[in-house]
């Protein structure tokens, strides 16, 4: 199988979703690139990378916009409302703080204000998270304040392989979807079909499997997270590894199963921990699973501050393996 | 309008600060000890100038996340502003900020800013303050020409006007936002005229024209200060980088680089016009190059040696005080 990037593997899956459903289109600041200037256009492809060659395919359906995130965000939803299918881009999730009425008082809430009666397939996609000394306004996550609102669906995917069939579902879904790419794992590699497939959400991966500890974990921290599970063999210790790939919906099942089984439960996650996916989880565990554990839940997560910029002060401030197989061992004390 | 000769020194003294600040910021960049995300000034260097030297440290900026013009113009210490853009804990911002959000209040520079048109809201803020407070401060926002198609932008302009405040809208339109050009972000043809339809005068300058910049600017800022309510300036100037460093910049026409750093050099704009007038001799401003030039070197140098934040810094300064 061939082995792509999750950069490409997403613009796969857009072309695809493309190539099959006209009413598919992009949108967003330079998704297509150098409109209006000499250069030539559809040239850029978003600064990620991410819409590369679509406006060379579909002209009329890649569409570049003012920096305008709330109207980016409110065309995608009036589009979807009548029976497109937007992909949205916003350049980085921090600019949520510009769009978020668009997101969570009017994308988010046609269908359940409106009785029932609407749907709104909209994908707006993000990229997400911190590793690039980028500092407060370019590095958070945000996708765990996103999960908090109903009527909005939420994905984040860890690997190549999930995000195009993660993309492929979130275009075919009739919900609107917030679709929050890692930037640190845009060059991260993994066998990826050429053909098209969709991975369901709310159903969690197992990346590993293991007897004494569940970790679960979201995003750019499922490989850290692997990376401490793996050394941690060594010394006799085996892990579920779970990759819930949505917080919204989340696969609530898989984890309790898992938790149940081994009695011990690390959540990791790259956000700041105050009402965070770590938090939520835990909470979760301790509600339905108590009679199960073993000891204590432990959280694995930033610390309640903004993301600093000095690289030595992000390393210290994002989760590492490091502290992963520390909580792993103190559930195990 | 002459300028005093000490006017003139300090304006191509902040020029050439700036042009030299970003040229060994770009080459630390790739040479790797930078980090994170920086966009350059070089090419703009008039425009910060040109409005700054009209204010006091009691007057505010706002700047973008192409700040190190205007923050350099408006006073802020270049040493402390390598060290932040290194990363030292001895930094500007003690490393916590970087490029996108130096800083120093106590100066008047609220700040470069991160999210595009981020700025205008705020500075409306500093000018309101102004006119509650009685005093004849002014408060001045910086905005590119991509950046005043965010709705914060029409937000802030419409309540300057509506507030009657001594907020001065800059707009430097170096054609560009990012990839895209003016001509298809804006759409209308003229943007002076659509930012003077909010209620307010806009005063046009080259933006490769120290004089030319100083004078609109000037005007602006007076009829902000009579308390006349908000003005505008529109500049026009091209950057000589990439978006960001790194950027591959497909979007230029060809030779368009060679044409800005030949015809519209702000400092070679302004050496001309000296040489023309007479007011400051070229051996002067090769003095003033020269000691800009030991400015950055040891700015650089320092920066190199600073001291390095250490892991408990990282929740320090979140709140005043959080007991
Ligand atoms: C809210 C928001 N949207 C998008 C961006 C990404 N971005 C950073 S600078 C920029 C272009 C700004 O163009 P302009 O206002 O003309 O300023 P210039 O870069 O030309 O100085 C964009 C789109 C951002 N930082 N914030
Ligand atoms: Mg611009």
């Amino acid at each position: 199988m061939p082995e792509k990037t999750m950069r490409d593997a997403i613009n796969e899956a857009l072309h695809q979703a493309m190539t099959e459903d006209d009413s598919v289109f992009v949108i967003g600041e330079d998704v297509a690139g150098c409109q209006g200037a000499e250069g030539e256009t559809g040239s850029v492809g978003g600064v990620f990378g991410v819409t590369g060659g679509i406006y060379n395919k579909w002209p009329d359906r890649c569409i570049d916009t003012p920096i305008s995130e709330s109207a980016i965000v409110g065309a995608a939803a009036g589009a979807a409302l009548v029976g497109m299918r937007p992909v949205a881009e916003i350049m980085f999730a921090d600019f949520i703080g510009v769009c978020m009425d668009q997101i969570i008082n009017q994308m988010g809430k046609f269908r359940y204000m409106f009785g029932g009666k609407s749907k709104c397939p909209a994908v707006i996609r993000f990229a997400s998270g911190g590793g690039f000394s980028a500092a407060g306004q370019h590095s958070q996550a945000m996708y765990q304040v996103m999960t908090s609102f109903p009527g909005l669906k939420v994905v984040i995917p860890s690997n190549a392989y999930d995000a195009k069939g993660l993309m492929l579902t979130a275009i075919q879904d009739d919900d609107p979807v917030l679709f929050f790419e890692p930037k640190v794992l845009y060059q991260e590699t993994a066998e990826v079909p050429d053909e098209m497939y969709t991975i369901p959400f709310g159903e969690a991966n197992f990346v590993r499997e293991g007897d004494d500890v569940t970790v679960v974990a979201f995003g750019q921290m499922v490989p850290k997270a692997a990376a401490a599970i793996d050394a941690l063999a060594d010394e006799g210790i085996s892990c579920d590894l779970i990759d819930p790939r949505t917080s919204s919906p989340l696969d609530t099942g898989a984890i309790l199963e898992s938790v149940e089984a081994t009695g011990r439960l690390v959540v990791v996650d790259e956000a700041p921990p105050r009402c965070g996916l770590t938090a939520d989880i835990a909470g979760l565990a301790a509600d339905k699973a108590f009679k199960s554990l073993k000891g204590p839940i432990k959280q694995v997560c930033a610390p309640h501050s903004p993301t600093p910029f000095a690289p030595e002060l992000e390393a210290a401030y994002i989760p590492d393996a490091g502290k992963i197989t520390a909580a792993i061992k103190e559930t195990l004390a | 309008m002459a300028i005093p000769k000490e006017k003139l020194l300090q304006a191509y003294r902040m020029m050439k600060t700036i042009r030299e600040f970003e040229e060994r910021v770009n080459a630390e960049i790739m040479n790797g000890q930078i980090a994170g995300f920086t966009h350059l000034y070089t090419g703009q260097e008039a425009n910060a100038v040109g409005v700054c030297e009209h204010l006091t440290d009691a007057d505010t900026i706002i700047s973008t996340h192409r700040g190190h013009g205007h923050c350099i113009a408006k006073g802020a210490d270049v040493i402390g502003m390598m060290k932040e853009l290194f990363g030292s804990s001895a930094g500007l911002c003690k490393g916590k900020g970087g490029s996108m959000h130096v800083a120093d209040v106590d100066k008047g520079i609220l700040g470069a800013n991160g999210i595009v048109a981020g700025g205008p809201p705020i500075s409306v803020g500093s000018a309101l303050a102004a006119k509650i407070r009685g005093d004849n401060h002014v408060a001045v926002s910086f905005s590119g020409d991509g950046s005043v198609n965010q709705g914060t932008c029409f937000e802030a302009m419409n309540m300057a006007v509506v507030l009657n405040v001594p907020a001065i809208f800059v707009i430097e339109n170096n054609y560009y936002s990012e990839h895209t050009s003016i001509n298809y972000a804006v759409g209308c043809d003229d943007l002076k005229a659509r930012t003077e339809a909010f209620g307010f005068p806009v005063f046009v300058a080259d933006g490769s024209d120290f004089f030319a910049v100083y004078e609109a600017a000037g005007k602006a800022i007076e009829h902000a200060r009579a308390g006349n309510g908000p003005a505008g300036v529109f500049a026009e100037q091209g950057r000589y980088h990439g978006h960001f460093v790194g950027d591959p910049q497909s979007y230029r026409g060809e030779g368009e680089l060679d044409e800005l750093r030949e015809k519209y050099d702000p400092l070679k704009n302004f050496r001309a016009k000296m040489a023309e007038t007479g007011e400051v001799s070229g051996e002067e401003l090769d003095a003033v190059d020269a000691e800009v030039l030991a400015l950055i070197d040891q700015a650089v140098e320092e920066a190199k040696a600073a001291p390095r934040p250490t892991a408990e810094e990282v929740t320090q300064d979140v709140y005043i005080n959080y007991a």
